[in-house]
């Protein structure tokens, strides 16, 4: 019963910021996510598109406060969450780095001359045997967000 | 039109998957949702804990390097790589190292001890005292560690710290592991596994890989329980901190020395 | 006693510029050499986990608190209430600040994410000594424009003194503080020393004075405009006294240190064992830092001497750059005694097996680097003097003000 509700609601409002964000967004605007990445075949981020670009730097620096300090690896702005989801592959099937300047990250600071630092220190693609656990902690957050929404709330 | 349609089912698959379990999840949070070996920390670390060490250097053996292979491993160390015209000899003494082995001989007695040595995660670290930026910090569970983002390279830790226990990234790095962001410029140094701490798996790399090899001399546990192995260790055997004369409170100890 | 008049510094162009040229190419090539290691990163340098501390701070340390002591000059005009030292004031000042800027240049671009500077002043830590030196920097730069404006403006002549007590009380702190990076390091047997706030402090005086006479003599010598007997003589007395105050904190931290049984190990390899450092010590910082400019400034003869003094100076300058070379560079090289009484047959990380110290062999980016933060402060300097009016047009014993303020105003009453 509580998961029909939440479903119902969950459906709702990922229609609700698809639709958002496919009138807010111009055109050319779709084809920054890469094509074959995770993130291609999803309506909206881990927040609305809009909010996503213009604040993506504040949502990441919050939470790695939040995780360096804190220990806290549930969040859906989890930096290993948008490379997990965000990352393009090769021909061969290989992951091919994010900041590259035909990637996810790499295009669109490149097309707006923003450094990006992340991925000096930062893997570039998912690696390593905690990759998967970290991405999945990411992926659970925004689940959870997302259905929590309803459902946690009185 | 037919593109949105699509778009559509498959975020409906994605999130009626994520649903499947999630149903489970409201109605029992603690449940781990999906088959994970991990639980991801959702609160802040906390004073209740506090992590550390027991070394028992009778059972560390002379020019066994498990721990510090394992170490290097896990934390992408072994990855690091000197740079393109840099002589062997220089690149030794500016590799990152987190854990070594040390062999001492006592002057007076001639009686060798053998024992790994990397951040002994002080209550007081001289490194947190001195770091400009507050870069250098102590986690609430005991960790001593490096905030990379503000670190800004100066390396006064370096200088502040009794047991040259840090390292300074001297070159450009690129193949780094997802969870041990690393790279050039900053300061690192042993964290105890803090990616292991916060999903909730046990030990360290190179507690774990000490016992494989059937020495166990390495021992990682909560000092803050007294029931904790390492606390009963502690609490039976005689040990001491390094450096005991400035009175850091270490929470790496050393049984034989 | 004659009005002090202030001139720009009057080159012919060609000689101007050729002298910007040459400051410029220091301050490029330091650029450069930033460029270079802020690129590959710092394994182009000599510096590694062990020496974390190389040739830069030994410039970037030495420049700043020779900016405090260069700085002497103005506070004993105006809080020691000397008026022969009037005329130098201004120059004093330019100095000081031209000489933090070089020093802070320097600190800055040998960090590992110098592009984090906005990091480090907007992120403090308030425990940490560094820290605090930040605020002391920042806070020197100001008090000293103040100062200048003070100097320079007739509105500021009320405010000289009270402007000129808290440069004085801040610089005092500024080089302790320098001096605390060190002595606060509770880690090192070099380090954990309190005289070496005191130390350092003496230092600032002694070297701070050295730059500034060689600047001041440079500067008047090219600009044909004098500098009388009564003027070099006191300068060079000044100098002398400082130089002794830094020999007489040396002999006291050694004396100390060689006491008792903990730190002889150090102390022995410092003074007999350690190689290139021991040179630096015994050659470096006593024999030609001290002793022999010493030996000059007091020679009857020579001491009188304009090219000897500067020497003199050129000496001290070495020998600071020495010491500190000793007191930065040998303190990390020598071992960190974890264990003491035992000795470490091997290690996976450089712990001084056998007793060894650290290896560390200074290479060209860090040297050019420590030049250009030297090239900057003359650089500046150099501008500072052409555009404004920082020197005063005649240092002759003639139109020099009297040497002490006495009880009862200076009236010039002719016999």
């Amino acid at each position: 019963m509580v998961t029909a509700v939440s479903t119902t609601r969950t459906h709702a409002v990922a229609l609700l910021w698809i639709l958002a964000v496919l009138t807010a967004m111009p055109a050319s605007a779709r084809s920054t996510v890469v094509p074959g990445s995770e993130a291609a075949g999803l309506g909206a981020c881990v927040e609305p598109t809009e909010l996503m670009r213009r604040q993506h730097m504040e949502f990441i620096k919050h939470q790695r406060d939040r995780t360096v300090h804190g220990g806290i690896r549930t969040s859906k702005h989890s930096l290993a969450g948008c490379v997990e989801c965000h990352i393009g592959h090769d021909a061969q099937g290989q992951a091919v780095p994010i900041d590259r300047a035909d990637q996810f990250c790499g295009a669109c600071h490149a097309y707006v001359a923003v450094d990006l630092n992340c991925f000096d220190c930062h893997a570039a693609v998912p690696r390593g045997p905690m990759a998967g656990s970290l991405a999945e902690a990411a992926r659970r957050a925004v689940d959870e967000a997302q259905h929590g929404q309803g459902a946690v709330q009185p | 039109m037919s593109e949105r349609g699509t778009e559509i089912d498959r975020e409906r698959r994605r999130l009626l998957g994520a649903a499947a379990g999630a149903g489970v999840a409201l109605v029992a949070p603690a449940v781990v949702v999906r088959a994970l070996e991990t639980t991801p920390r959702d609160a802040p670390v906390d004073g209740r804990v506090r992590w550390g060490l027991a070394i028992d250097t009778a059972k560390c053996a002379a020019g066994c390097t498990a721990c510090v292979d394992a170490c290097a491993r896990e934390n992408g160390l072994d990855l690091q790589h000197p740079p393109e015209g840099a002589e062997p000899a220089d690149w030794a003494t500016q590799r990152a190292v987190w854990v070594r082995k040390v062999r001492l001989r006592d002057d007076q007695t001639g009686r060798e001890t053998n024992l790994p040595l990397m951040c002994q995660h002080c209550e007081h670290p001289p490194c947190v005292d001195v770091c400009p930026t507050g870069a250098s910090f102590k986690r609430a569970d005991g960790i001593v560690m490096v905030d990379r983002h503000t670190c800004i390279g100066c390396r006064y830790c370096m200088m502040a710290c009794p047991y040259k226990a840090r390292s300074f990234i001297h070159e450009a790095l690129s193949d780094q592991l997802s969870h041990v962001p690393r790279g050039k410029g900053c300061v690192e140094s042993c964290n105890l596994c803090v990616h292991r701490r916060d999903f909730g798996l046990p030990s360290t790399a190179c507690a774990e890989a000490c016992a494989e090899t059937g020495h166990g001399a390495i021992l990682f546990g909560d000092l803050a329980d007294p029931d904790s192995a390492i606390s009963r260790f502690l609490a039976s055997e005689p040990t001491r901190q390094i450096r005991e004369d400035l009175a850091l409170n270490t929470g790496v100890r050393y049984a034989g020395v | 006693m004659k009005r002090i008049v202030y001139r720009e510094w009057r080159l012919a162009p060609a000689r101007y510029w050729g002298i910007l040229g040459v400051l410029a190419v220091m301050v490029g090539a330091g650029l450069l050499a930033f460029a270079y290691m802020e690129h590959e990163g710092h394994w182009v340098t000599g510096m590694n986990n062990s020496v974390v501390w190389g040739t830069p701070h030994v410039f970037a340390v030495f420049l700043i608190i020779a900016s405090s002591g260069a700085l002497n000059i103005a506070s004993i005009g105006s809080v020691f209430r000397k008026p022969i030292y009037k005329p130098l004031g201004r120059l004093s000042g330019l100095l000081a600040l031209a000489l933090l800027a070089g020093g802070l240049m320097v600190l800055v671009l040998d960090l590992g994410r110098p592009e984090r500077l906005v990091v480090a002043l907007t992120n403090y830590n308030f425990k940490s000594i560094f820290a605090w030196n930040i605020f002391l920097y920042t806070g020197f730069m100001a008090i000293v424009i103040t100062y200048l404006w003070s100097m320079a403006d007739r509105k500021g002549d009320p405010f000289i003194r009270p402007v000129g007590v808290f440069a004085l009380l801040w610089r005092l702190a500024l080089t302790t503080g320098t001096g605390s990076i060190f002595g606060f390091l509770v880690a090192r047997q070099a380090y954990d020393a309190a005289i070496l706030g005191p130390m350092f402090v003496a230092m600032s005086f002694a070297y701070g004075l050295a730059v500034f006479v060689l600047v001041l003599m440079f500067g008047f010598a090219e600009d044909r405009r004098p500098i009388g007997a009564r003027m070099l003589r006191r300068l060079k007395n000044l100098l002398a006294v400082f130089v002794l105050a830094v020999l007489y904190f040396t002999l006291v931290y050694h004396l100390t240190s060689a006491y008792g049984a903990k730190d002889q190990g150090l102390e022995g390899w410092l003074l007999f064992d350690g190689g290139v450092y021991t040179t630096l010590f015994w050659v470096g910082w006593i024999l030609l830092g001290s002793l022999v400019p010493l030996g000059i400034l007091y020679h009857p003869v020579r001491g009188a001497e304009a090219p000897w003094v500067a020497a003199a100076c050129v000496l001290v300058i070495l020998g600071g750059l020495a010491a500190l070379a000793v007191v930065i560079i040998a303190s990390q090289a020598y071992p960190l005694q974890l264990f003491p009484g035992k000795t470490i047959l091997e290690s996976g990380f450089l712990d001084g097996v056998g007793g060894q110290p650290a290896p560390y062999h200074p290479t060209l980016p860090e040297l050019l680097l420590g030049f250009g933060g030297v090239g900057l402060a003359l650089l500046i300097t150099a501008v500072g003097v052409r555009v404004l009016q920082f020197l005063p047009e005649s240092l002759a014993d003639e139109v020099l003000p009297i040497d002490e303020e006495t009880i009862e105003q200076p009236v010039a009453k002719a016999a």
